[in-house]
């Protein structure tokens, strides 16, 4: 008993935060007029600030999403950058209401940390960058290699799971933050820069000669990654669950920013569910039956939110691959709006 | 006597409980305590049952679970497959060693900058100045930037080196190397051989003292222990058929280009961020150091040194034997405080991927997502080795300390 006490009284501050917020997080966020979103400290295409300090990028699409939602303002909302080691506790303690930041859907995540996954908005895989001038073509000619990569993230584990697996010595050098993984591995300190491919993609730009750089061919993990809320809120994370389908939903119906006034007056059913003509569905989730128009107005489909912030004609230019829709050839998926 | 008398008399002069000084001083610091008591109380179970509705994970059984995760630099055996604990000790370990090598170089550019300040030569005293108001006017986190991102690009790449010291030490990106030492069976008599000649040392130092107080004959008491502790192990060396060899670095320079470069995990290895972490805090802390050696030297009056002078006392046995002892009593209190600070700043390794006790843990922490516990060890951590710190120099004080007679 008495080897629980300590941290028992060490959290105390943590959790005296906790219940002072004692509302349900919707209530929460209607109080304060914005919701708190947190994101990296900088990952070109996901979530990153311009020269303004505005916020852009796929995961930034996720938060304005669920404040249109919510607000029916995209701009509701207020970007924390975390960095992978602060981002659950940030999470946990009430200091952010949704973590869209990258993050990887595991097993432990979503049953020990109190946590819950809202889907994944984006599925990814870890690979590996190296310099083309080291004649490297495959991840297995690694052997003995120095790896950069960040503390506490998946991409950690797997890279020592990869090497391992395959009888490889290496070498870890694991930094905190992603500027400083990209510098070091920019000033040679490394053979190898590992993190989910759209990573590398996206990093690669920082770089002082990208085009001196190739990601090998390998994929060495799933890093389905996607928005997280805190567990035992499910008014709060059917709300992020539901935005994001409504996103993927939207796409499938052909409803974008530009059309969805039109479809308003669609004769497809579904289309009206969606958009709130028919059926109460926002209700279910405690917000207006436009939810879903509000969403699509504002921010618009997943297929516009990855193509103006990753896709081919970005300067990360990610072809849609298995984030296609089902219907494409992908994995995307969403349950339907009835 | 007067007290008595009241007393037999039934104690009428005895004010009302609520006006005694002493029951109300009484009573307020037992409130106190149960208030205390309550809100700690409270704290604890508000905590639990926060962690409990959060479904968050709590216990220290996570330490026995596996890490998963790989370390570069590691004092003790350590990979993949070791648990948590073993993780955080290495880290433990690590912080432990930056802590002692960065005290022991803050020391010594600390004393020589600090006297070097003092020098009546004007260059020497100015450039001693120059340092001591660059270094510690620039926060230690931009140093630590410096050192590594800085100086990591002036060094050679992974496929070239600098070689010295007869081609036996080699330094470029990846870290300083050099030889390591391989104990053989028969070995650690040489470690027995270096344990007597320090003994043997103190031994002769004690009685050298006696000596001297008794017939005023000094003997070379410095040489004879450095020709001890220097001789005596390698005399057991050879005399065991020498027992040890030395396992030299292997440079590669052909074959595939990813594979040239050092192997891993041959030779002795200095990794960049231990050396950059290293040389930034002992450079940091010796400027301050500087500052206390300098003060405590002008705190010892200079009639000290005339005095000393006047009793035929040359330079040398002036400065070692009257004024350093007397300084030392000025300087030991605040240089504590120096070595703490080192200590504790030596957390800023997570900036530059040293795996000290706050990068693992933080990898650790970020894996079991058990904030509370891991921040319990860390503070658990830094406080003991602070307290040591502390206890040590305390101790080394009062045998400094002026004895009054």
């Amino acid at each position: 008993m008495s080897n629980k006490i300590l941290p028992l009284v060490l959290g105390a501050a943590m959790g005296a935060a906790a219940t002072a917020a004692g509302a349900t997080t919707l209530e929460d966020v209607k109080a304060k007029g914005h919701i708190q979103c947190g994101v990296s400290q900088g990952l070109p295409g996901f979530s990153n600030p311009d020269a303004q300090g505005n916020w852009t990028g796929l995961d930034v699409d996720v938060c304005r999403a669920m404040a249109a939602a919510v607000f029916g303002d995209a701009s509701a909302v207020k970007f924390t950058p975390l960095s992978a080691k602060e981002r659950f506790t940030a999470l946990q303690s009430g200091e952010v209401d949704v973590l869209s930041r990258n993050t990887t859907w595991t097993m432990s995540r979503d049953t020990q940390l109190g946590l819950n996954f809202a889907g994944v908005n984006y599925y990814d895989g870890q690979g590996f960058m190296v310099r083309k001038d080291l004649g490297v073509t495959s991840a297995l000619e690694l052997s003995g290699a120095s790896v950069c990569t960040n503390t506490g993230t998946t991409t950690e584990l797997n890279v020592a799971d990869y090497f391992r697996a395959n009888n490889m010595p290496y070498e870890i050098v694991a930094f905190e933050k992603a500027d400083e993984v990209v510098a070091a591995y920019d000033a040679g300190r490394c053979d190898v820069y590992t993190t989910d491919a759209s990573g590398l993609y996206a990093q690669r730009l920082k770089l002082t000669n990208p085009g001196d750089h190739m990601v090998l061919p390998e994929i060495i993990s799933k890093e389905p990654l996607g928005p997280v809320v805190r567990q035992g809120d499910d008014e709060w994370f059917n709300i992020a669950k539901w935005t994001l389908n409504a996103m993927i939903n939207a796409e499938e119906m052909g409803v974008t920013s530009s059309n969805v006034d039109e479809m308003k007056s669609s004769d497809n059913p579904s289309v009206k569910r969606l958009l709130g003509v028919e059926g109460a569905f926002g209700e279910g989730i405690g917000l207006s039956n436009d939810w879903a128009y509000n969403i699509i107005k504002n921010v618009g489909n997943y297929e516009e939110a990855f193509n103006a912030n990753v896709g081919p004609d970005t300067p990360l230019g990610i072809s849609r691959g298995v984030n296609a829709l089902w219907s494409n050839g992908g994995f995307l998926y969403a349950p339907p709006v009835r | 006597m007067s007290v008595m008398e009241q007393d037999s008399a039934g104690a009428p002069a005895r004010a009302s409980l609520l006006n005694d000084p002493k029951v109300r001083g009484i009573f307020y610091q037992v409130v106190l305590i149960a208030v205390l008591i309550f809100v700690g109380y409270n704290i604890v179970l508000n905590t639990a049952a926060n962690l409990e509705r959060q479904n968050i994970a709590s216990g220290w059984g996570f330490l026995e679970n596996t890490a998963g995760f790989g370390i570069i630099q590691s004092l003790v055996p350590y990979s993949e497959t070791s648990s948590y604990g073993q993780a955080l000790f290495v880290g433990f370990l690590n912080t432990l060693l930056v802590a002692i090598v960065g005290i022991f170089f803050a020391t010594i550019i600390g004393f020589v900058v600090g006297i070097a300040r003092l020098s009546n030569n004007w260059v020497i005293s100015r450039l001693a100045y120059c340092y001591v108001e660059l270094v510690r006017n620039v926060p230690l986190l931009l140093q630590i930037f410096f050192w590594y991102f800085a100086v990591l690009r002036a060094v050679p790449g992974k496929r070239e080196k600098w070689s010295f010291f007869f081609d036996s030490f080699h330094l470029n990106i990846a870290g300083l190397r050099g030889p390591k030492p391989i104990w053989e069976d028969g070995s650690y008599l040489i470690a027995v051989a270096l344990l007597i000649a320090i003994v043997a040392s103190f031994v002769i130092s004690r009685w050298a003292h006696k000596r001297q107080d008794a017939t005023g004959q000094q003997f070379p008491v410095f040489w004879t222990a450095l020709g001890l502790i220097i001789g005596l192990p390698l005399i057991t060396y050879f005399v065991t058929g020498m027992p040890m060899h030395l396992e030299h670095p292997v440079f590669v320079d052909t074959g595939p280009r990813i594979r040239q470069g050092f192997e891993l995990n041959v030779g002795f290895n200095l990794i960049p961020e231990f050396l950059a972490l290293t040389a930034a805090l002992a450079i940091y802390t010796a400027a301050f150091i500087a500052e206390i050696v300098r003060a405590g030297i002008q705190a010892v009056s200079h009639g000290q040194t005339e005095a000393s002078h006047a009793l035929g006392l040359r330079q040398g046995p002036t400065l070692r034997l009257v004024i350093i002892p007397q300084a030392m009593r000025v300087i030991i209190p605040p240089l504590t405080s120096q070595y703490l600070n080192l200590t504790k700043n030596s957390s800023l390794a997570v900036a530059i991927a040293f795996p000290d006790l706050v990068s693992v843990g933080g990898t650790v922490l970020n894996q079991t997502g058990q904030a509370i516990e891991i921040i319990g060890i860390w503070m658990a951590i830094y406080l003991t080795l602070s307290l040591v710190t502390s206890a040590f120099m305390n101790w080394y004080n009062q045998r400094m300390a002026l004895v009054e007679r």
